[in-house]
């Protein structure tokens, strides 16, 4: 008989460390699936962030680094620019990617550096304890914005993707989100396209994947999916930015 | 390379020295005064087959340095005080990842923004770790243009061999000056085998270039092989210059370019005929023990710095107690002078 469904390679058979309902696993895995699909597992290397990923590395069957908060995007392009045979990607969360990282983000989306970007956006800080995050929502309610974001003391939600995207330096930019099974099929399809540009020497590429954190949204891990449906994806419109 | 000597600065003997030991890897941003650096790195490391990057921070390079040295590579970054700073973050991490790297601090005046003169006032930083956590830095305190780049070769094979950050430490009149320096390619370009770099695991399990030990016991674990690593470097690698100590009834201590001075004031008096030596610390870390082991209870001590007083510790610590210690500096670009360094000889002697 035909096996159609199996764990990919690049994924370690271990328990999860992530909160019920948490997207993080279905982006490891989506990652782990392409990697696997295009054959390039003997010469990926990972970059995991500061945050709830930290520990990435102990869920993928491949080379990977740490990088300090905000740092990756500076890691990953000394890696790349020292092995450029091999397929380097970060793997950050909006934190990390948008907040105390938005220097080396800009400025290695600039360069056009040949980089693959997995960026988490999740709208609030999960390993601290549900912060607020450049990317909340206006009203949205976290431990440092109890009354809600207001954009006369918060700002408003940044939208990085959007940014990047008027850079001549970057390639490709597409929004996705995880709120079902349809839309984790275009993630993947995303993500597949972000590592074919960096093997096909295209540029700098970035997947934003929209993602649920239940914990944090107070809310049940199918109200979660919902939210990010209804809500998220009105201040962050998915399809390709660039 | 042919053995030749060439007029150079101390900043472009650094670049050279680096290039000589097969470094392939440099990110920088501009700072006065190493800018001389970034600009020899910047023309020659295309020809000699290495990365050059204008990163857009100080931040952004030590990363870029802690990425190309997970690859394998060997990398440098340079920077003066200010921007050392801004460093530490980075330091502390390839420290606690155990990866090796070059870093070149020429000091310049602080605190803040100080100014552009040359400084000895970050010898707390360099020698203390600088970040945060239990970690430590090989710190090589060149006197002169020619020391200058032997020392980063040097410091490429010993970041190499004991996977550590290495910091060059001089000042702005050190990194400024030219000297004649004779061209010694040494035979350390390959490198050592570096089997714990990312290349992609082909043939082999994950690397995993970290510092974040979350198990319940692991970071101790982990920090307690650092110091053994530690203790190791303080036993094998400790460097210094000893000049008339035998006989000497003071003993001068400066490092760098303050140790030019100091020789000098010691020529003049010992030409006066006083007993007067000088111990000049190349590794700052690890701080010499040995030249301060002599047993001779009239014997005092001066040290001198371009700083309030912070190489003082270290120089009490490894006297512990058994000769006076007396202390001459000056710092926010005030450099003792000889004559300085005389008459305090005079009034202690």
């Amino acid at each position: 008989m035909e096996k159609i469904f199996t764990k990919p390679e690049s994924l370690y058979d271990v328990p999860t460390h992530y909160c019920p309902g948490c997207g993080h696993g279905i982006a490891h895995r989506l990652i782990a699936e392409v990697v696997d699909e295009l054959g390039i597992r003997e010469k990926t290397i990972g970059v995991a962030p500061v945050g709830c990923a930290v520990v990435a590395y102990d869920y993928w069957n491949f080379d990977c680094s740490e990088a300090a908060h905000g740092r990756a995007l500076a890691v990953a392009t000394g890696i790349k620019r020292v092995r450029p045979e091999n397929v380097v990607f970060t793997y950050q969360g909006d934190g990390d990617l948008a907040a105390i990282g938005t220097n080396e983000t800009i400025h290695a989306a600039n360069r056009g550096e040949n980089l693959t970007v997995i960026f988490i956006n999740n709208a609030v800080y999960g390993m601290t304890g549900g912060q607020m995050a450049p990317t909340t929502l206006l009203g949205q309610k976290t431990s440092t914005s109890l009354e809600g974001r207001v954009k006369e003391k918060h700002g408003y939600p940044l939208k990085i993707s959007e940014m990047l995207a008027i850079l001549p330096g970057v390639y490709y930019i597409e929004r996705v989100s995880l709120d079902s099974a349809s839309e984790v099929l275009k993630a993947k399809r995303a993500i597949r396209q972000a590592f074919n540009n960096q093997i096909n020497n295209l540029g700098f590429s970035l997947v934003e994947v929209l993602s649920p954190c239940p914990t944090y949204f107070g809310k049940t891990p199918k109200e979660a999916l919902e939210w990010v449906k209804l809500v998220m994806q009105k201040e962050f419109p998915l399809g390709k930015i660039k | 390379m042919q053995r030749k000597r060439i007029l150079i600065s101390g900043n472009e003997a650094i670049a050279q020295g680096a290039i000589c030991a097969g470094c392939n890897f440099y990110a920088g941003y501009p700072i006065t005064p190493q800018n001389e650096i970034i600009a020899y790195m910047s023309k020659y490391m295309d020809k000699s087959g290495g990365v050059f990057i204008q990163a857009e921070s100080e931040i952004a390079a030590i990363n870029m340095v802690y990425g190309a040295s997970a690859a394998g590579a060997r990398s440098m970054t340079s920077s003066s005080s200010p921007g050392i700073s801004l460093k530490q973050e980075g330091i502390s991490y390839i420290a606690g990842s155990r990866l090796p790297a070059v870093i070149v601090n020429i000091m310049r005046g602080g605190p803040g923004l100080g100014n552009i003169a040359p400084a000895q006032s970050d010898y707390f930083q360099a020698t203390r770790g600088g970040g945060h956590g239990d970690y430590r830095l090989i710190v090589f305190a060149p006197g002169s243009v020619q020391e200058a780049y032997d020392l980063t070769q040097t410091g490429f094979r010993l970041a190499d061999k004991y996977r550590i950050p290495v910091m060059i430490l001089g000042d702005g009149i050190l990194g400024q000056m030219m000297e004649p320096v004779k061209l010694t390619a040494k035979k350390n370009k390959a490198g050592l085998r570096k089997p714990w770099a990312l290349s992609g695991c082909r043939g082999r399990k994950p690397n995993i270039v970290k510092s974040f030990f979350l198990r319940e016991g692991a970071l101790e674990e982990f920090n307690i092989s650092l110091q053994k690593n530690y203790q190791l470097i303080s036993k094998k690698e400790a460097r210094y210059e000893g000049l008339n100590l035998l006989d000497a009834k003071v003993i001068l201590v400066a490092y760098g370019t303050m140790a030019r001075i100091a020789k000098s004031a010691v020529s003049q008096l010992r030409d006066a005929e006083k007993k007067i030596g000088l111990i000049r610390p190349i590794s700052l870390w690890p701080f010499p023990q040995e030249p301060f082991k002599i047993k001779n209870k009239k014997l005092k001590y001066l040290v001198v710095e371009m700083s309030y007083g912070q190489m003082l510790e270290d120089v009490q610590l490894a006297v512990s107690g058994r000769n006076p210690v007396e202390f001459l500096g000056r710092s926010g670009g005030g450099v003792p002078g000889e004559e300085e360094i005389i008459n305090k000889i005079k009034k202690i002697l």
